[in-house]
């Protein structure tokens, strides 16, 4: 989904507030909601890509609003209900007040038709699709073209994944591509490298 | 019950929602408040960046060490003991050199190699860094303290997928006969993302 949690390329933010010495935890529940979700995950109620979709489904001002760990809190309590473990008002009830969750997931996909086997050097351009589940190609990558870097081992396809849809496994692939290409003329000059699944990927003409 | 709640009833305290879901997983028999002594150990005393900085200076001392290394990371992790959850399937390291920067992010969430660079630090979650460093990769780092001469080319990795990444930073050359464990205390977790270097 072209949701708001994808943010690279996105102008307009601030500094980053780092310190060297900077904390992964801050509080105790914070803490605590993280081993939560990650028991969750172990135990099997969900899986990572549906973890990471249920984030992205988050109302736009609670998303922008909410600090890391309380994503990570509405995901899991989303999941949930709608694994059915509990109820939406079953929650509220044990929380004292309002326990807002995550919005309702669009259908997902599985692998793309056709996929072809790429190999480091090969100028691959993204495919401008546009998907309304989840999917992990950034936005700032659609249509471009970049080459092949290295090739992963097969991982679940997350487009699927996420929506427990049937699907193979597929490697994905390290694209590098240049700023310029990216953001013509509206970026500092680097090479970012990108992991595209295999089902995002056409082969772009040698130029 | 919609998930507009946020904007039209103030939530609950953070606390309580987490409590109130705490106490459904314990109904399901899942025993969370085990896990959670569990985890503590596991993301204070287990998955630390001193991980990290002990391949990073087995990797300066061991030649043969650093091409398994650069070959197959998870593979050559194992062999000092780091393990990496099932759904990393793959680590990939970033070789640093008098030309080359390597920095590391996740645009879309803030997926790490956790258990062998540490749990991310907070800014590496945050709304800023993800949304700027793949594009103003060196302005950025500059704002983070690290100057980067325009001739060292920056290559940024965005972690979309579940392989993971580590950076090896450069050797400084002061440190041409320090041991292993001396090389190790100069590793910072900074240096392992790459929004610095040694």
């Amino acid at each position: 989904m072209d949701g708001i949690h994808d943010l690279g390329g996105t102008q307009g933010f601030g500094a980053v507030r780092h310190a060297p010495d900077a904390k992964a935890f801050h509080e105790g529940w914070e803490k605590r909601v993280n081993a939560l979700y990650s028991l969750a995950v172990r135990l099997g109620v969900f899986n990572m890509d549906e973890y990471r979709h249920a984030i992205e489904r988050m109302e736009p001002r609670h998303y922008l609003t909410a600090s890391y760990y309380e994503r990570t809190l509405t995901s899991l309590a989303t999941l949930c209900v709608e694994k059915g473990l509990c109820t939406h008002e079953d929650l509220e009830r044990r929380a004292g007040g309002a326990f807002p969750l995550a919005l309702a997931s669009a259908p997902g996909r599985s692998n793309a038709a056709t996929r072809e086997r790429f190999h480091a050097g090969d100028r691959v351009r993204i495919k401008a699709d546009h998907v309304p589940g989840h999917v992990r190609m950034p936005a700032y990558i659609r249509g471009r073209v970049g080459v092949v870097v290295a090739e992963s081992p097969p991982y679940p396809f997350p487009d699927a994944h996420a929506h427990g849809v049937a699907s193979d496994d597929e490697p994905t692939y390290d694209v590098r591509f240049s700023t310029a290409e990216l953001w013509p003329s509206s970026a500092d000059a680097a090479y970012v490298h990108v992991g595209v699944f295999q089902s995002y990927l056409e082969r772009a003409p040698e130029k | 019950m919609s998930g507009a709640d946020p904007l039209t009833r103030p939530a609950a305290p953070v606390e309580r929602r987490v409590d109130a879901i705490q106490s459904v997983l314990d109904e399901h028999g899942m025993r969370p408040g085990e896990f959670i002594v569990q985890a503590d150990h596991l993301v204070e005393e287990k998955w630390v960046p001193e991980n990290g900085a002990r391949v990073v200076a087995k990797a300066w001392t061991d030649a043969a060490f650093r091409a398994r290394l650069l070959a197959d990371g998870k593979t050559a992790v194992a062999e000092l003991g780091y393990d990496m959850p099932r759904h990393h399937r793959h680590l990939v390291i970033l070789e640093n050199s008098e030309s080359v920067h390597n920095v590391i992010c996740c645009t879309l969430c803030s997926c790490t190699a956790f258990t062998i660079v540490g749990l991310p630090p907070d800014w590496y979650k945050d709304l800023e860094y993800r949304a700027r460093i793949v594009r103003e990769s060196r302005t950025v780092l500059r704002e983070m303290g690290l100057d980067l001469p325009a001739e060292i080319e920056i290559r940024v990795w965005d972690t979309t997928a579940d392989t993971r990444y580590m950076v090896l930073p450069t050797r400084p050359p002061h440190t041409e006969s320090w041991s292993e464990e001396q090389l190790a205390a100069i590793v910072t977790r900074d240096s392992l993302i790459g929004v610095a270097r040694l």
